[in-house]
């Protein structure tokens, strides 16, 4: 009745062209915002001058950082509590940087308008490389900071230092690598954007914008624009992609506020590309030098990791409040390892804020990617099959719930049985016999294209989380839900997560049908808009599932018991005599005797006599507090096909074998998988935000930031496990970015095994995988010059 | 006939006359104005979206004259006189064209952000070639980025849509070659 295959309900209206994103929207009067940014990564602002500007006969307004500091809002809070500049005042951190805000009649004068602002810079030496930062003489990024004296964020570790350096110091063998995930960008196809709507009479700020955490951006709003709380509504309407970009607040969200406040219109704005991947946040740019310590046939004992993280200009990290560097400690994996421990160091450097997006699950792709890559380091180094390895060092089903050296409580896990899967569905022995003719055959001739496989094993934790330990600016991570039947059965949902995409309205539909015994097309979900919804953390690292799908069981559990006390009251018997049977409730041993959720939504609004206590009507609401997170895991193999002579890498084949616990609908699901793992094709082979040594960005725009086309992609071969989560009331995890999780090294591996090499950091472009095989160094954080 | 004044410039304004979707529509447009933004602002058909501003994107996917162009690129004063075809116009109210169909029943969208423009270049793609392979597929739609699917389950629908269309047009009796837009 619920769970399973159903088509969505959302494609209705997105193959017409008729679905609502944010620059779709028209509203009476609505001007347009612009925003001018800094052609540089550091320097000082001596003067802005906005005259020309303002004489433009469509310009409405101009605001500047000037404009915003009298009103006290040219500086925000981040999510990481640290502040980000609005609009810049004293000086310009990076390039791209917010500098000025106009607003004019048409998209096309505000852009007009930009060019008439004069804005006099005096440059001064950047930040760029990360390694550099906290160099004696390197400039102060953060000078308007009293006291401050270097460009560091933060100190952060994990594990026990003399535990792991015990082990490390007693073991047979150590590997050590190190590892760059290189800075990239989620760039959802749909950029971002508001249209702010300050009405001057109400005095109510009404918000449409690309939010994937509306109810987080209203407290934001209320505590930067001193706005109450009722006072303002956030819709956040159909979402082209979110990807994590979509979470935090932006300088062009406020100073179209502000245009609004100040022209008394509504105010629209929509970035571009280029502004979205220059100033928006960006995800991973992780320097990690990992090391593992095993015995020598490759029992995995320990792992020691030291992380340095580019943060950018502005802390605006986005992950719970007491996780700095997220949820990167759960970077000992899928293994069973008896010690292990991190220090993360945050930097400062002058380029945008960012790091958590992009489906990271907070930092989990990095902590994945590290200990996939390093486990196929260290079966370089010894000689052994990585298949093997993972084997004989994954966690068995009997260890779970298993509390992994970090501190991190699995819940449920059946590993072997994946790889196994996953090895046979690739036909992996016949792959490695095929590996060795084509090696020999290359001997030989020095022609001829290299067969690699690569594998990747990760465990994901998502469902962030715990109120106890997670909270994102002092809001615990817990989600409600509120449902409605109405007199004849049909039934409304309210949530507070935010689909860009996965399909809520299809699965969350499932949840309550399956709960209530009715059809999925007889419950409506809404969300995104907080005038509406419960309150709640919205939609990111894959907790929809995991928190709002489980107050959507609950919920609807408490809608069916009190169904229960009015069939009672209907059919004249104690409530304790019902049981519930394929959507009925029915007397046990009178089956005949029974009503379904239609009959006793009429009769909870009817003049049905009701218990004492009993209200009528039949709706409830509850607060979802997840009692962990999930852990949902998989086993990815990658098969390529590598050109050592051009470094030309094409992906031949991808086996993903998933476990997600209880699928609600398996082809949303396949979906999101499928997504994931273009996305890690495009990390591991294009995708680079490159900077050169004046902080210019290389990679802001689609011509030099390269996604991946239905040309690199491979069919997927999908398969799956089911291993439930025993917390969750339908044992469901969640899956939306397990696959951008555990793909990249399965592609990372493959590649260098194709090649031989031992690591090379992605992205492996022809002329990086070239310049491998060369056995040349490779700097993807920088340009190639 | 309905006139659209876009009020995107006040200079040098030019009137054109384009058939949009069947129905000729007259603007008043700036020379510069961008194809993409007519259709969007000045006649409200949104279902057209901008995804970069570098045209690698195929979002603003349009058929022009039969052929798909990714309408960011093109001045509408260039289309004076043309036919375009988007994605409203793409099937009836009521009666979903194939390639709707197909990726509605394959799972070939998400967010729905690329959905426009990657029907319209498949429509044209089973138009020009009835029949094509999985790789015909793959390279006549590689000028259309999608975040979200991986491209499998459009590359199944595209199929699923150009053999029902076969089949449509076995059963009206008519060549295959005679399938029209």
């Amino acid at each position: 009745m619920g769970h399973g295959r159903m088509l969505r309900k959302e494609d209705a209206r997105f193959v017409r062209g008729r679905g609502r994103y944010v620059d779709d929207l028209r509203l009476p009067g609505m001007l347009h915002g612009a925003i001018l940014r800094s052609p540089y990564a550091h320097a000082r602002i001596t003067a802005v001058d906005t005259s020309a500007a303002e004489s433009h006969p469509k310009v409405r307004a101009v605001i500047t950082g000037e404009t915003l500091a009298g009103r006290g809002l040219a500086w925000m809070p981040t999510l990481s509590h640290d502040v980000a500049a609005v609009l810049a005042t004293d000086k310009v951190r990076y390039q791209g940087q917010e500098v000025a805000f106009v607003v004019a009649e048409d998209r096309y004068a505000a852009r007009d308008a930009l060019s008439l602002i004069e804005v006099e810079y005096e440059p001064l030496p950047p930040v760029i490389d990360a390694r550099r930062a906290l160099d004696p003489d390197a400039p102060l990024i953060r000078d308007e900071i009293d006291g401050r004296t270097d460009n560091h964020v933060f100190d952060w570790e994990a594990g026990d230092a003399a535990a792991t350096d015990a082990v490390f110091a007693a073991a047979e063998h150590v590997s050590g690598c190190d590892l760059l995930y290189p800075r990239v960008h989620p760039a959802p196809l749909e950029t971002c954007g508001i249209v702010a709507d300050a009405d001057r009479i109400s005095g109510k700020l009404t918000v449409h914008a690309t939010t994937q955490a509306p109810h987080t951006h209203r407290m934001l709003y209320a505590r930067i624009a001193g706005i109450p709380e009722h006072k303002i509504r956030i819709v956040a309407p159909d979402i082209g992609g979110g990807f994590g970009n979509k979470v935090g607040m932006y300088p062009g969200y406020l100073c179209a506020v502000v245009g609004s406040v100040l022209t008394g219109s509504p105010v629209k704005w929509t970035e571009d590309r280029s502004e979205n991947l220059m100033s928006t946040s960006f995800a991973r740019d992780y320097h990690m030098h990992g090391e593992i310590a095993a015995t020598r046939d490759g029992r995995i004992l320990g792992l020691r990791v030291r992380v340095l993280a580019d943060h950018g200009a502005f802390n605006g990290t986005a992950q719970p409040s007491k996780f700095p560097a997220g949820f990167f400690t759960i970077f000992t994996g899928s293994y069973d390892v008896a010690a292990a421990h991190c220090r993360v160091t945050g930097v400062y450097t002058n380029k945008a804020p960012g790091g958590v997006a992009y489906a990271c699950s907070f930092r989990i792709t990095e902590a994945s990617y590290l200990v996939e890559r390093l486990v196929d380091v260290l079966c370089h180094d010894l000689g052994l099959d990585p298949a093997e390895v993972r084997m004989r060092n994954l966690l068995r089903p009997e260890q779970f719930p298993y509390a992994c050296a970090t501190g991190w409580e699995y819940d449920s896990g059946d590993y072997p049985r994946t790889l196994a899967l996953a090895l046979e569905m690739a036909g992996y022995d016949e792959l490695r016999r095929e590996q060795a003719r084509r090696r020999a055959a290359y001997a030989e001739t020095g022609r001829g294209e290299l067969l690699g496989v690569g594998i990747s094993f990760f465990t994901e934790a998502v469902g962030a989380g715990p109120r106890r330990t997670m909270d994102i600016m002092g809001l615990g991570m817990a989600d409600g839900a509120e449902l409605r039947v109405h007199p004849t059965g049909t039934a409304v949902l309210r949530v507070s997560c935010m689909s860009q995409g996965q399909g809520h309205e299809t699965t969350f539909a499932q949840i309550v049908a399956e709960e209530l015994g009715v059809s999925p097309d007889d419950v409506e979900l809404v969300q995104g808009d907080t005038d509406q919804t419960p309150f709640g953390l919205g939609t990111y690292g894959s907790r929809s599932t995991p928190v709002s799908g489980a107050a959507a069981v609950m919920v609807a559990r408490k809608v069916r018991e009190r169904a229960r006390i009015v069939a009672a009251a209907m059919l004249e018997v104690s409530a304790d005599d019902l049981e519930w049977h394929k959507g009925r409730w029915q007397v046990a041993g009178d089956p005949a005797a029974g009503a379904t959720m239609a009959q006793i939504a009429l009769a909870a609004h009817s003049d049905l006599e009701l218990p004492d206590g009993v209200e009528g009507h039949l709706d409830a609401s509850c607060v979802y507090n997840p009692p962990n997170l999930t852990y949902p895991f998989g086993a990815y193999i990658c098969v390529v096909d590598v050109d050592p002579g051009t470094g030309q890498v094409k992906v031949r084949r991808f086996v993903a074998v998933d476990d997600c616990g209880v699928r609600i609908n398996p082809m949303i699901v396949e979906g999101q998988v499928h997504g994931g793992l273009a996305d890690g094709i495009g990390m591991a082979l294009m995708e680079l935000m490159a900077f050169d040594d004046d902080g210019n960005h290389l990679g802001a725009s689609f011509m030099d930031y390269l996604l991946p086309t239905s040309m690199e992609c491979p069919s997927w071969e999908l398969g799956e496990t089911v291993t439930p989560s025993p917390h969750h009331p339908i044992g469901a995890k969640g899956v939306g970015e397990s696959a951008t999780v555990g793909s990249p090294a399965a592609v990372v591996n493959a590649v260098l095994d194709a090649i031989g090499v031992r690591h090379a950091d992605m992205p492996l472009t022809p002329a990086h995988v070239w310049r491998a095989v060369q056995g040349r160094p490779i700097r993807p954080d920088l340009a190639i010059r | 006939m309905s006139t659209v004044n876009s009020k995107e410039g006040g200079v040098d304004e030019r009137r054109i006359t384009v058939t949009v979707n069947g129905e000729p529509r007259t603007a008043e447009i700036e020379p510069r104005l961008l194809l993409a933004h007519l259709l969007r602002q000045g006649l409200g058909l949104t279902g057209t979206h901008i995804g970069c501003d570098t045209t690698n994107c195929g979002a603003c996917t349009v058929l022009y004259d039969g052929r798909p162009v990714k309408s960011c690129t093109m001045l509408a004063v260039q289309a004076d006189g043309h036919e375009v075809t988007t994605v409203e116009g793409l099937g009836t109210p009521s009666e979903l064209d194939p390639v709707q169909e197909g990726f509605t029943s394959e799972h070939a969208l998400q967010c729905g952000f690329c959905t426009p423009g990657m029907m319209l270049a498949a429509k044209a793609l089973i138009t020009e070639n009835p029949d094509p392979t999985e790789e015909d597929v793959r390279w006549g739609l590689s000028g259309n980025l999608c975040r979200c699917t991986g491209y499998q389950n459009i590359v199944k629908a595209v199929l699923w849509a150009a053999q029902k269309q076969r089949a449509e047009a076995a059963a009206a009796g008519t060549s295959d070659n005679a399938v029209a837009v």
